[in-house]
């Protein structure tokens, strides 16, 4: 079983006086008042519009726009006739993302004001906070929920197992419904059809508590390029940082200097994709139309040509390799399959083996092959089981094997340029660390 | 019509029902393990399993139809549908009426699966289990008419048939602890002879192992 | 931006993931749409199926051993 640190680590990259999703000490409920303000009473359907004309998305990695969520819901619980349910999922199944769990435990009371916001936009009876069990943060978010005299919704908080899969929706619906935390055909879609048959709004913490500072703050302030979203930094050995900054801001300044001496930089999460760096050494400033990023690269989808995911960036020293960073990612990957789904059970699997047997260096004559297979494997489970598990850990692999190919080629060789090393990457196996 | 007559249509289509039954439960376990009848499409072992069910109910009814006819013995018509209700040989006749019950349950939901969904569905087609050793018990007795137990070639037939249904079931339950995870799969696959580049088409796992199956247990 | 009616919609084939167990029944009642891969399990063609395969469709939804496969306007 993994067991979850809570990020210690987190920094503000913000200045001054704008207002902050992450406060560097966790507060408690007066200290949220005080800082912050009283969340403004706002009646559901000005929420939705508020929502929408912030231009408020998803912050768990869909990047939905947030107003046609509650829409959605909304008229679903209207047509039924059905009393909708908030979730606000914090689970954060992601090992290598700490963002949500820094959230929860430095500013719950942000999140539960956006979980009241939603509930009053769709008109809901109840919400529940999904966690991450054995993280402490169901106490944490007990304890600030009881503080909180006046709120109308009761909010119950729920552990969810500490699993990659666990926080997918249609899984903590189903976890949620008294069933397994594994991910659900849906003959209708979670919005019309979630908890116990409701409409059911399901949230990332952070999208809820943006959306609590919307609220204050105003669209027109959200608009304005003065808000922040959280990223987790991977920077090679040293352990990760919750960062909050703003977007658009530099690789560099973001992830650190050492940008601009990695090898690549891994974008999304493990479901995301590893991108080279341009080398500093006189080359012209990298553009995502070469595929590679640079230390100037503004840390938006525009700017590095891919999604950014949950925030999730990595930054992979020269002296590591890249082939076995992914190939025990892959191997976790795998592992975290529900295996309910027989090409993304039969799929992944096997291409964890081959990356693994690619991780280890030894001449080896059937390269071409192995990569013609991999590619093949990645082909058939996309889009072919009930969640994006198969499709993402395809994606990975696939964009490993172009921006490590010679290093790939190097292993066929019989040559690594981190041989023996241990992968840096936390999958929550035994062979984690130095 | 002539009593023996009945008598004799009766056992025929007793024994046939059950040798059809038993096909029909051989066939079902093969559906459930993906066995290919070999040289037929994948579609013969639903298919089939499916028509003979349906021949079994025909010759089945016929038996019933025999039996309650026959001036012989005394089997009201309710009796052919609600147990231990006839007069002649209460018990023996009315494990024959359960096995019916059971198995009117299986078809008819068979026949309603897709309205009723996958959940309701299974849960009823597992009385198959108890409604065909039932069967065999009535047959057993009731095969010879004399009283007697069944014997001669008939027995050897039943004995043939349950041994057909124990095997399949064996192999059923040998099967489900070869069940795949993505743990045994990835094993399988980091196994030091595994060959990952098995031609497509030919629907074989890396070394022998069970191919990975996806699908509720 | 209202949706056509249903009636209208030609059909398409879908599959339950969390039910299919890759029997491959549905493979040779629907060879126009369907095909298995190297594993016995279907890959869907995503258009619609042709008017004179739509009773054949009907019957790999009925006859499929999981219930897995589907048709949606």
């Amino acid at each position: 079983m993994r067991t979850t640190v809570l990020p210690t680590d987190v920094r503000s990259l913000v200045s001054g006086t704008s207002p902050r999703l992450l406060p560097l000490e966790p507060l408690d409920f007066s200290a949220h008042r005080a800082l912050y303000g009283s969340t403004p009473r706002i009646d559901g359907a000005r929420v939705i519009e508020m929502a929408d004309r912030a231009g408020l998305t998803g912050q768990g990695g869909a990047g939905f726009p947030v107003h046609r969520k509650m829409a959605a819901v909304r008229e679903a619980a209207e047509r039924t006739g059905r009393r909708a349910v908030v979730v606000a999922n914090g689970s954060e199944g992601e090992p290598a993302s700490a963002k949500d769990k820094a959230l929860l435990w430095h500013s719950p009371h942000l999140v539960l004001d956006g979980v009241e916001l939603a509930a009053t936009a769709v008109g809901a009876s109840r919400a529940f906070v999904a966690v991450e069990a054995h993280s402490g943060l169901r106490w944490r978010l007990r304890t600030a929920s009881e503080q909180r005299a006046g709120s109308r919704v009761p909010v119950t908080i729920v552990e969810v197992p500490p699993r990659f899969l666990s926080g997918q929706e249609t899984a903590l619906v189903s976890l949620l419904n008294g069933g397994p935390a594994k991910p659900r055909f849906q003959a209708r879609p979670v919005f019309e059809d979630g908890v116990d048959g409701a409409p059911t709004l399901l949230h990332n913490v952070e999208t809820l508590a943006h959306l609590a500072l919307i609220a204050r703050h105003g669209p027109a302030w959200y608009r304005s390029g003065a808000t922040t979203t959280l990223f987790t930094v991977h920077r090679g050995d040293a352990a990760p940082a919750v960062v909050e900054a703003s977007p658009g801001l530099s690789l560099e300044r973001l992830a650190g200097p050492g940008v601009a001496d990695a090898q690549a930089v891994l974008v999304g999460g493990y479901h995301g994709s590893w991108l080279p760096v341009a080398s500093a050494s006189g080359s012209p400033r990298a553009t995502p139309a070469d595929g590679r990023v640079g230390p100037a690269t503004p840390v938006t989808a525009e700017g590095l040509g891919v999604p950014l995911g949950a925030g999730m960036i990595a930054v992979l020293p020269q002296d590591r390799c890249g082939i076995v960073e992914t190939a025990a990612i892959l191997r976790f990957l795998a592992l975290e399959s529900a295996g309910q789904c027989g090409p993304c059970l039969n799929g992944l699997p096997r291409i964890a083996a081959a990356f693994g047997a690619l991780a280890r260096p030894a001449p080896r004559a059937d390269l071409v092959r192995v990569r013609e297979s991999l590619s093949r494997w990645a082909g058939l489970v996309t889009g072919r089981g009930a969640c994006r598990h198969p499709d993402g850990s395809a994606r990975l692999a696939l964009s490993a094997l172009t921006t490590f190919a010679a290093e790939a080629d190097a292993h066929a060789h019989g040559r690594c340029r981190a041989p023996g090393r241990p992968p840096m990457l936390p999958t929550g196996t035994a062979e984690q660390g130095a | 019509m002539d009593s023996a007559v009945m008598w004799y249509a009766g056992q025929a289509t007793g024994i046939v029902s059950l040798v059809l039954f038993t096909l029909v439960m051989a066939l079902g376990i093969g559906v459930r393990e993906r066995t290919r009848i070999p040289g037929m499409p994948r579609l013969a072992t639903v298919a089939l399993h499916r028509s003979l069910s349906l021949l079994a109910v025909v010759f089945m009814t016929v038996h019933i139809v025999t039996a309650v006819a026959d001036s012989y013995v005394n089997i009201s018509p309710l009796a052919a549908l609600v147990p231990f209700s006839s007069s002649y040989r209460p018990l023996w006749v009315g494990l024959g009426t359960v096995a019916v019950d059971l198995m009117l349950a299986v078809v008819a939901t068979s026949l309603l699966r897709a309205r009723l969904g996958r959940r309701a569905w299974r849960a009823v087609h597992w009385l198959a289990y108890a409604s065909w050793p039932v069967a065999v018990l009535h047959g057993v007795k009731l095969g010879n008419g004399t009283g007697h137990l069944m014997s001669g070639w008939m027995l050897w037939l039943t004995a043939g048939c349950v041994g057909s249904v124990l095997a399949a079931i064996l192999y059923r339950v040998t099967a489900a602890r070869r069940r795949s995870t993505p743990d045994s799969v990835l094993t399988a696959a980091e196994a030091p002879t595994a060959d990952w580049h098995a031609a497509p088409g030919r629907h074989r796992a890396v070394s022998g192992a069970p191919i990975g199956e996806g699908g509720r247990r | 931006m209202a949706d056509p009616p249903t009636a209208s919609r030609p059909p398409r084939a879908t599959v339950d993931w969390t039910a299919c167990r890759g029997h491959g029944a549905c493979a040779d009642l629907l060879p126009e749409r369907i095909t298995l891969d190297e594993w016995g399990y279907p890959i869907i063609d995503p258009d619609p199926v042709p008017d004179r395969a739509r009773r054949r469709a009907r019957k790999a939804v009925s006859e499929c051993p999981a219930l897995a496969l589907r048709l949606r306007p």
